[in-house]
C-alpha cells in the first residue's frame, strides 16, 4: 500500500471550528463544526437538508474558504487557491459525486474520464494499466474504457465514477449521497462494492448522506449534524439505535421501515 | 362506482417504442379508496404504465390494450376526452416539484388553479387552496410564497394539495419522496397516506421504496422488465414471493434499513 500507516489511529482529514456563513442569511450555514476521519474509517455526516452537510462537503474538500477553523489533511492545513497549490490534497482525497448522470462528460470515453485525475495530477506511470486495473476493480470489464457514459446504467456509472476517484490512490474518499440516484437493489450492489474496495485499498470514506440505512450499511462512525452544528457523534450501532440528542431522534424516528413478519 | 366498475382498470397493457416493449401485457383494477403501491427497479417500466393510465404517452409511444378510468377508455383517447378526467377524477402528484411547479407564481394561486378551470370564483378558490395547503400543515403564509421559498418536502407538500384541489378520487403520485431527504419523506408519505384516506380517494404510489410503500399502501403491484410479477396484500407479497426479483428488491430493502431503536420493536 501507498504512503504511511493505515492503522484507524492516524487521523487524516480533520476539520476543527469550522465556521461559514452566507451573505444574506442571519444564522451561519456551518458553526464550529470538528470531525476527524481516520486512516481506514468509514465516517458518515448525516442530517436534514439545511443542516449544513454540502457547505461542510465543500469545505472539507477545500473548494470554499471557511470564516473561522481550519481544515488539515495529515495535519498540514488545506488551504483554497491556486490549482496547482492543492495537488497533494487533490492526490490524496478524492470525491465520488451523487449524479454520475451529469458528473461524467457524455462526450468523454469512459477510459480517458478514468484517467483524467492521473494526468491533471501528474500521477506518474502506465496511465492505461492503471485505467484497466481499476476497471476490474470495481467490477466492470476492461473493454468499458472505449464506450460512451450514455452506454451504462446508473449502478456502473456510480461504479466508472468510483474507478475515476480512486484511480490517484486516495486514502480518502468523500461520497456526497452516492447512491440516492440508485434503485434499491443497485444501491445495495454500490453500497457493498464501497464497503469492499475501502476494505482492499485500505481507503478512509467520508459519506456525506440522509439514507439512514446507506449509513448503518456502509459506516462505522456518524457525525449528526443540525442548524450547522454537531449535535451527536459516535458508533453507527449506537447514535442510530439510541441517540441522545433530539435531533437525531428525529432523524432515526423519521425513517420509513418495512416490517416483515 | 357504486356500480361494481373499478376506479381504475387496466387490461393487456402493452406500451413499445420503435420495436422495443417496455411494458407487456399488464393487468390490474383499483377498487375506489384503494391505496396500491407500484414498485419495480429503475428501466421495469412503473413511469410508462403511470403515464399510459393518465394518457400523457409521447406520441411516438404505441399503444395497446385498455386503460378504463370509471368506465372511460383512455387508450388511444383525444386529448378533449381526457381532459375532463385530470382534477375531478384523476391527478398526477409529480416526482421533483422543483420543476412541476411554476416558479413565476404564487403557490397559492397555483393550489387554486384547478378550482378555477372548473368555475369556482377567484375568492372561493384562494379560500379552498388556502385550507389544502393548512391541511398538508405547510405554515400559514406559505399561499403568498413562490416554490423557492420553500423548502422541498415544503413544496411537495404543495404539490399534493394542488393535486386534491380537484377532488380526484385516484391520485396517482410518482416517485413523490425520491428527491426529499427521510425527514421531508416521512411528512409527503404521511400527507399522502391521510388526505387519500380521510377523502376515501384511491391511491397509486409508484416507488422503488418498499418501505415507503409499506407505510402508506396495503397492496403492492411488482413490475419487472415491463410484466406485472405480482399483486396483493402487500406483506403477503413481499413475505412470501418466490421470483428473484421480488426477493432481489426485499433483501436489498432489508439490507438497507438501519436497526430498530433501542426500545422499539
Amino acid at each position: 500500500m501507498s504512503a504511511g500507516s493505515r492503522t484507524s489511529d492516524v487521523p487524516l482529514l480533520a476539520a476543527r471550528g469550522l465556521t461559514r456563513r452566507y451573505r444574506g442569511s442571519d444564522a451561519p450555514a456551518l458553526d464550529g463544526v470538528a470531525l476527524v476521519v481516520g486512516a481506514g474509517r468509514r465516517v458518515a455526516v448525516v442530517g436534514e437538508s439545511g443542516a449544513g452537510k454540502s457547505t461542510l462537503t465543500r469545505l472539507l474538500l477545500g473548494l470554499e474558504r471557511p470564516d473561522a477553523g481550519e481544515v488539515t489533511y495529515r495535519g498540514r492545513p488545506v488551504h483554497p487557491g491556486r490549482p496547482r497549490s492543492l495537488h497533494w490534497f487533490r492526490r490524496a482525497v478524492q470525491v465520488v459525486p451523487q449524479d454520475t448522470g451529469r458528473s461524467l462528460n457524455p462526450r468523454m470515453r469512459v477510459g480517458d474520464a478514468v484517467a483524467e485525475p492521473l494526468r491533471c495530477l501528474r500521477v506518474a506511470g502506465d496511465h492505461r494499466a492503471r485505467v484497466a486495473e481499476l476497471l476490474l476493480a470495481v467490477g466492470l470489464d476492461p473493454d468499458a474504457a472505449t464506450r460512451l457514459p450514455h452506454e451504462f446504467s446508473g449502478g456502473q456509472r456510480q461504479r466508472i465514477a468510483l474507478a475515476r476517484a480512486l484511480a490517484p490512490r486516495p486514502e480518502v474518499l468523500i461520497a456526497d449521497e452516492p447512491v440516492s440516484a440508485l434503485d434499491a437493489a443497485v444501491r445495495l450492489q454500490v453500497v457493498d462494492l464501497l464497503r469492499e474496495i475501502g476494505d482492499a485499498e485500505g481507503v478512509a470514506l467520508l459519506v456525506v448522506s440522509h439514507d439512514l440505512g446507506v449509513v448503518s450499511a456502509l459506516c462505522s462512525d456518524v457525525v449528526v449534524l443540525a442548524g450547522g452544528r454537531v449535535v451527536e457523534a459516535g458508533p453507527v450501532d449506537r447514535v442510530l439505535t439510541d441517540p441522545a440528542s433530539r435531533e437525531a431522534r428525529a432523524l432515526v424516528t423519521a425513517v420509513p421501515r418495512l416490517v416483515l413478519t | 362506482m357504486s356500480d361494481g366498475f373499478p376506479l381504475l382498470q387496466v387490461r393487456a397493457l402493452t406500451v413499445g417504442f420503435g420495436g422495443r416493449t417496455v411494458v407487456s401485457g399488464v393487468s390490474f383494477d383499483v377498487a375506489a379508496g384503494e391505496r396500491v403501491a407500484l414498485v419495480g427497479a429503475s428501466g421495469s417500466g412503473k413511469t410508462l404504465t403511470t403515464l399510459a393510465l393518465l394518457g400523457l404517452l409521447p406520441p411516438d409511444a404505441v399503444v395497446t390494450g385498455s386503460v378504463r378510468v370509471e368506465r372511460t377508455e383512455v387508450v388511444g383517447a383525444p386529448e378533449r376526452e381526457l381532459r375532463p378526467l385530470r382534477g375531478p377524477v384523476t391527478a398526477l402528484v409529480p416526482q421533483d416539484p422543483g420543476t412541476s411547479l411554476n416558479p413565476q407564481v404564487r403557490v397559492g394561486r397555483q393550489v387554486a388553479a384547478p378550482l378555477r378551470r372548473t368555475g369556482t370564483g377567484r375568492r372561493a378558490a384562494a379560500v379552498r387552496a388556502g385550507e389544502l395547503l393548512a391541511e398538508m400543515r405547510l405554515p400559514a403564509g406559505t399561499d403568498r410564497r413562490f416554490p423557492v421559498q420553500l423548502s422541498g418536502g415544503q413544496r411537495q407538500r404543495a404539490a399534493l394539495a394542488m393535486a386534491l384541489a380537484g377532488s380526484p378520487r385516484l391520485l396517482v403520485a410518482d416517485e413523490p419522496t425520491s428527491a426529499l431527504d427521510a425527514t421531508a419523506q416521512h411528512g409527503v408519505l404521511a400527507a399522502l397516506g391521510r388526505a387519500t384516506r380521510e377523502r376515501g380517494a384511491g391511491l397509486l404510489l409508484v416507488t422503488h421504496d418498499l418501505a415507503a410503500a409499506a407505510t402508506t399502501c396495503d397492496r403492492v403491484l411488482v413490475l419487472d422488465e415491463g410484466r406485472l410479477l405480482a399483486d396483493g396484500p402487500l406483506h403477503q407479497v413481499l413475505a412470501g414471493h418466490d421470483h428473484p426479483a421480488v426477493r432481489a428488491l426485499v433483501e436489498a430493502t432489508a439490507a438497507l434499513s438501519p436497526p430498530a431503536l433501542v426500545g422499539a420493536r
